[in-house]
């Protein structure tokens, strides 16, 4: 019986269900509920979509286009609306991040699900809590403050890293301002730390129990428990948790415009500013007007960040199937 | 037991959250700005309620006349919200605002037929000044050549216009703003401006203010309400343009060329509230002690 409904299972009791019972009031609700839910996101993504294109339908920009290097709504010889800049940023501003803050996410999670005594599990989950619950305008107040300041004070120089022998093997212009790619990766590495730490925490929770005690019965220690048992069991759940903080890293807006420097260039070197394709979105739409080609850019930068949450979900959903067929 | 006591807590939070939101919603004439007796004859008072959008830079002044204007009319309603020229101009034309504000004129931003449907008031000059950061010194002017030479990305250190050996880091307003729009015109005469490493931007005025004062070397253009704020001036240094100081006497008498109109947009012939807060933004009141109070140029300097 796939349909446990709470009528269906009233029915063995009573000759005839009430009205109530028999309408089903609860799992309408819920029915709705979801239904609501799917025709939001149906609606925004068909929205998103629409304004999406109409730089191409109707401003009569080609596809192509978009991928050139060069942003100038303003230019003499007629606009150019290239998003590549934007497009490279929001990918290496969000990689930098990730690559500081996974391993400090699932070290943490690590600790809180296997290592922790109690006392310490009290103390960081709730400090995890608070952390989600900062307001972004913080996190990029304190990135004005603090960290670019710091940057700018501490590696003005020219940044070179030398070999004893092969001399300089790698050099970069030192920052200028602060204001930078790096500043930028840094802020968002702190704001998806608690995203990555408690979805890779519920992940190490879910592998039962007697595996581990089996493991550790086995004889192996602690580490190699972990090595080689929790780390592959939970390895989807880990990656589930990385692909999330990859979209709210590459969807935060405010805290990254205020420490990024907005400059739309290409990626060069992480001590120079950049343009993500959410700050662009927020520092152009309150001067634009709807309807105009520069704001029909705008919303095909919504698309494009559309399309990245998508493919993240569907790299998600890759993952997952892929393990479990295996 | 539990299960109600949460209940209960919970029906005590929501009722403080929609009494926070009904004390906001409801209009309460501002306790600390008693009307001004000698003026409150002369003001056309309508009642009603009007929204008006749009440009930052005009933003202090409008603010500070919405708050007279309700201060002698207890029955008006002005909301006085940002959001930039294009906001202004976009939602006075959508009619979701009945006055839009903008630095540059309708035609620059809309469509022609959108654009001829809305009506010009003029009811102020603005001025906007070049400041750097303080330990940029020794410079207390730039010629027109020289801002050209620095925007353009041709000279990158202080020096090179009789500075300190600093570099020079550019900060702009958006591409879309106002401001920047005004600056490219009437000072770099449409050159094209530099971009790369040594360039921010930054999306008001107070952030711009916040990056000079943080960044060394650099250089940026605000509104005169903005550099005469008493808790910014101290902060920066301010420039002279082509030997002239940045002063609302100069504005007026045309030897400052930094300075533009500021435009309130009605979509067709404002008519109520409206007409008469356009009227009173006119008068003696907001021309002869709000906008020098606020650091524009009243509209007789045209």
């Amino acid at each position: 019986m796939a349909q446990m409904t709470t009528a269906n299972r009233l029915t063995g009791l009573r000759a005839r269900p009430g009205l109530l019972e028999r309408i089903d009031v609860p799992r309408r609700v819920v029915f709705l509920a979801a239904v609501s839910m799917i025709a939001i996101v149906a609606l925004l993504m068909a929205f998103i979509a629409w304004q999406g294109i109409q730089l191409f339908v109707k401003d009569g920009v080609s596809v192509g286009e978009i991928f050139s290097p060069t942003w100038n709504p303003l230019a003499n010889a007629g606009p150019e609306f290239g998003l590549l800049p934007f497009i490279a940023a929001t990918v290496c501003v969000t990689a930098v991040a990730l690559l500081i803050s996974t391993p400090l996410s699932v070290g943490l999670a690590l600790f809180l699900s296997e290592v922790a005594p109690n006392w310490a599990k009290a103390v960081v989950q709730p400090s995890l809590e608070i952390f989600v619950g900062i307001p972004s305008v913080v996190w990029g107040w304190l990135g004005i403050t603090v960290l670019v300041p710091f940057l700018a004070d501490t590696f003005s120089g020219p940044i070179v890293i030398s070999l004893p022998i092969a001399g300089p093997v790698f050099s970069m212009p030192g920052f200028l301002t602060g204001f930078s790619w790096m500043a930028g990766s840094l802020v968002l590495s702190i704001m998806v730390l608690p995203t990555i730490t408690s979805v890779s925490y519920d992940a190490f929770r879910a592998v039962p129990q007697e595996l581990r005690t089996g493991s550790l019965a086995l004889g192996t220690t602690r580490w190699q428990m972990i090595r080689h048992l929790l780390l592959p069991s939970a390895l989807s759940g880990v990656l589930t948790a990385v692909v999330l903080g990859m979209t709210r890293a590459a969807g935060e807006a405010l805290a990254v415009q205020m420490v990024i420097g907005n400059s739309p260039t290409m990626p060069a070197a992480i001590t120079q500013p950049l343009t993500t394709l959410t700050s662009q979105i927020t520092l152009d739409m309150g001067n634009t007007v709807f309807g105009e080609p520069w704001q029909d850019a705008l919303w095909t930068m919504s698309l494009v960040l559309l399309i990245i949450s998508i493919t993240s979900v569907v790299l998600v959903r890759l993952i997952n199937k892929r393990r479990l067929a295996s | 037991m539990n299960g109600m006591r949460r209940m209960s807590a919970l029906a005590v939070a929501a009722t403080l959250v929609l009494a926070a939101c009904s004390a906001n919603a409801t209009p309460s004439p501002a306790p600390t700005n008693p009307p001004a007796p000698t003026t409150a004859a002369t003001v056309n008072c309508v009642s009603g309620s009007i929204t008006e959008a749009g440009s930052t830079a005009l933003q202090p002044l409008i603010q500070d006349a919405a708050t007279a204007y309700q201060s002698a009319c207890p029955g008006a309603t002005i909301t006085v919200n940002g959001g930039g020229s294009g906001t202004g101009l976009g939602q006075v034309d959508g009619g979701s605002v009945q006055i839009g504000a903008s630095d540059v004129l309708a035609n620059t931003k809309l469509a022609t037929p959108d654009a001829d449907t809305l009506v010009d008031h003029v009811v102020c000059r603005q001025g906007w000044i070049v400041v750097t950061n303080l330990d940029v010194t020794g410079i207390t002017n730039l010629t027109t050549q020289q801002n050209i030479d620095i925007w353009t990305g041709t000279d990158t250190n202080w020096s090179q216009v009789g500075g300190p050996n600093i570099p020079i880091v550019l900060i702009f307003r958006p591409q879309s703003s106002g401001t920047r729009a005004t600056f490219l015109r009437l000072v770099l005469g449409g050159a094209t401006e530099a971009t790369g490493g040594q360039t921010l931007t930054e999306d008001s005025n107070g952030a711009v203010t916040t990056a000079v004062t943080k960044t060394n070397g650099a250089v940026s253009v605000i509104g005169f309400s903005y550099y005469n704020d008493p808790a910014n001036k101290p902060l920066l240094n301010g420039l002279q343009l082509d030997g002239v100081s940045a002063t609302i006497a100069n504005v007026g008498n045309g030897t400052y060329k930094l300075a533009a109109d500021g435009n309130l947009y009605t979509k067709g012939t404002a008519t109520g509230l409206t007409a008469a807060f356009l009227d009173f933004m006119m008068g003696p009141e907001v021309q002869g002690t709000i906008i020098p109070k606020d650091s524009y140029g009243p509209v007789s300097m045209q």
